[in-house]
């Protein structure tokens, strides 16, 4: 399955990105493992190590588990000073959580993050691919609500 | 061409989107239909508008009525009252708000002179705007020795923050014998409060396109890259949409109009960096690794991309670009200063009537940008500071009101103009607090590979924190200022050289509120 994501990139070593992107993207628990890097190394002929480098690096990467959901809070000055730190006490307690963990029905995984350029609204976050602006606890409530339902 | 009464700009943007626009513009046309009035007026989904609201924004044309936040339930009120009637709601109108009624000065825009106006995924619109005749009188009737003494002549400047003259940035490169040359554009906006590339992309992304295609014929590049953060969705399907224009259309491609000249534009996605901002870094991240910046010289313009000449620009700089070429640099001059030529895109955030995103001359003041386009405080907010260029910015206060916003004027003064970033702090705010806020983003962003940064960025935020708890001493202060100093002659690159500027200009411009915090 790892191969076949790889397979539609050609074997150079600049679609590494492109490759981790779609891998982590397509797996249910939205991470990359140690298998699947293993296959990328042999598809690009790149070390393991390299690909471990590349992986840590970039924030938008995970080489742990993670929930259907990902929280990604920005924590940046433009949404710190509209108070993202109080929605953040908000999830944490809604989801009973620390940044970097996973819910224990697997749902939801929180995490901060910089900057999303959504600062007009802010304070800002990400589920997955949608962003939420003009945050206030309220609407976590409702928004976290809804996610569980389905 | 069908003529209407009236038009309906629908704001396109990631907020509106999540605000649940496409139902909105479904029923809103079902309504129009049902009031009996398809054939009087236009919906148009449009990309950001001259301002930025809350929620779901329109823009009603020609009475030029501007409404924020509007819900489907709101839909029949204003289809009766505005469109049937003719009287504007009140309640939803976005002017009501503010001290200032702010402008939007479209006749002096040059990047987002179509933003707002047109559809910005239909090239037939960028056409009609005049779109892409830069781009034929570069590619037919111009050198590129000519294109590249053009804008030296414009005085345009880089706008990623640094404000490196552009021309002279391509001229280092169009000379060089080489077998591949590359144009790389740097989207991957990650400076804090700095939004306005997104905008350029969701609103004109053909502008950005021409912009590219112009740089290219000047340097012999036959690939250029876009390097955009993958978190810019519309963009990226905008300007995917954009360029598959382009080719049906022969502006992109194999011997465009005959010319004998071939370029084509990939999109390449980032995966959240900051330090990819910077050009040598950006270029590793292209190549498959790490972002971490490398040693300069050689600089980009000699070897970058795979080792051949890249010229690596900022979005907004290429946007500039078609205007220049199309109009002449005697034109471009108009605007602007002397030194710093040109307009400039802010975005206006924090206790302003309206945040939101304004191009104006560069050298315009601060407090014309607040009040005159931002619209003011908000109601019941004092001004006490602006911290201006994002992170790598700098903390202003009010005496710096009137300084000038350009990239000479500011560096008078110790301070950058930057990304364009203005966040605007009321009276109530601490600038200790803030400036913690910005050494945490410093401290989660080194990328760790000087050591004068991976720990100097460390060292700051605990010293920042212990100051904010009210454990610390006027030593711990000076000694963040001396670390920020070491650093920034030390480190080796721009974003280890970038905590001094907002750590000085806070110890500058609020001195006691450090004293005040340290005696308790």
């Amino acid at each position: 399955m790892f191969l076949d994501i790889c397979k539609k990139y050609p074997p150079t070593k600049d679609n590494l990105i492109y490759i981790l992107h779609e891998i982590q993207d397509t797996h249910p628990q939205h991470y990359i493992s140690e298998e699947a890097v293993q296959v990328i190394s042999e598809y690009l002929a790149v070390p393991v190590n390299h690909i471990y480098g590349v992986l840590t690096f970039y924030s938008m990467y995970s080489t742990k588990p993670r929930g259907k959901y990902i929280i990604r809070l920005c924590e940046s000055p433009p949404c710190y000073i509209k108070s993202s730190d109080i929605i953040l006490r908000r999830l944490k307690s809604l989801l009973h959580v620390n940044v970097g963990e996973t819910t224990k029905d697997g749902l939801f995984t929180l995490e901060l993050c910089a900057c999303l350029g959504v600062c007009g609204n802010a304070p800002v976050m990400m589920i997955n691919d949608d962003v939420y602006g003009d945050l206030t606890e309220e609407k976590i409530d409702s928004i976290i609500d809804k996610l569980s339902e389905v | 061409m069908k003529y209407y009464r009236s038009h309906i700009l629908v704001g396109i943007n990631e907020a509106a989107k999540q605000a649940g626009v496409d139902v909105f513009v479904n029923k809103l046309q079902d309504q129009i239909s049902t009031a009996g009035l398809a054939d009087e007026i236009n919906v148009l989904e449009t990309g950001p508008l001259a301002f930025f609201g809350r929620g779901i924004c329109l823009t009603i044309l020609p009475e030029n009525v501007n409404y924020e936040n509007v819900a489907i339930e709101d839909i029949v009120e204003l289809v009766e009252e505005h469109l049937l009637k003719g009287r504007p709601v009140h309640r939803l109108m976005l002017d009501s708000a503010a001290q200032f009624k702010p402008k939007f000065n479209y006749d002096r825009r040059i990047v987002l002179k179509n933003s707002g106006i047109i559809d910005p995924e239909s090239i037939d619109e960028y056409l009609g705007a005049g779109g892409y005749e830069a781009w034929e009188k570069a590619l037919l009737n111009m050198q590129p020795a000519d294109i590249v003494n053009e804008v030296k002549a414009s005085g345009l400047r880089g706008r990623g923050g640094a404000g490196f003259p552009a021309g002279l940035k391509w001229s280092f490169t169009a000379p060089l014998n080489a077998e591949q040359k590359y144009v790389v554009v740097n989207a991957d906006e990650g400076e804090p409060g700095t939004f306005k590339d997104r905008l350029i992309m969701e609103g004109d992304p053909h502008q950005l396109l021409e912009g590219i295609m112009i740089c290219a014929r000047a340097i012999g590049a036959s690939m250029a890259y876009i390097y955009i953060r993958g978190e810019y969705k519309l963009c990226i399907a905008r300007l995917e949409k954009a360029i598959k224009q382009c080719h049906a259309y022969g502006i992109l491609g194999r011997n465009i109009f005959d010319s004998g000249f071939d370029l084509d534009i990939g999109i390449k996605i980032g995966a959240g960096a900051y330090v990819c901002g910077e050009e040598t870094a950006l270029i590793e991240s292209l190549e498959g690794n790490r972002g971490n910046p490398r040693w300069k010289p050689p600089f980009p313009g000699v070897k970058g991309l795979w080792q051949y000449p890249t010229v690596v620009n900022n979005v907004e700089t290429l946007a500039n670009v078609p205007f220049i070429i199309k109009n002449g640099a005697a034109e471009y001059r108009q605007f602007g200063t002397d030194e710093c030529t040109g307009t400039k895109v802010y975005t206006i955030l924090g206790d302003v009537a309206y945040p939101g995103l304004c191009e104006v001359d560069m050298g315009a003041t601060l407090r014309t940008v607040i009040n005159e386009y931002g619209g003011g405080m908000k109601k019941g907010f004092k001004f006490k500071a602006a911290l201006v260029g994002g992170a790598a910015g700098v903390i202003l206060s009010d005496r710096m009101l009137d300084v000038k916003m350009d990239f000479v004027s500011l560096n008078q003064y110790a301070a950058v103009l930057g990304s364009g970033a203005i966040l605007v702090m009321n009276e109530h705010q601490s600038i200790v607090d803030m400036l913690w806020s910005i050494l945490r983003f410093f401290r989660h962003e080194s990328c760790g590979k000087c050591s004068p940064c991976r720990i100097g960025t460390q060292h700051l935020y605990d010293l920042i924190s212990k100051i904010r708890k009210g454990e610390g001493s006027m030593d711990d202060v000076e000694m963040l200022h001396t670390i920020a100093l070491t650093m920034k002659q030390t480190s080796f690159c721009a974003l280890g050289q970038s905590p001094i500027m907002a750590i000085a200009s806070a110890l500058d411009n609020f001195r006691d509120e450090f004293i005040a915090i340290t005696k308790k």
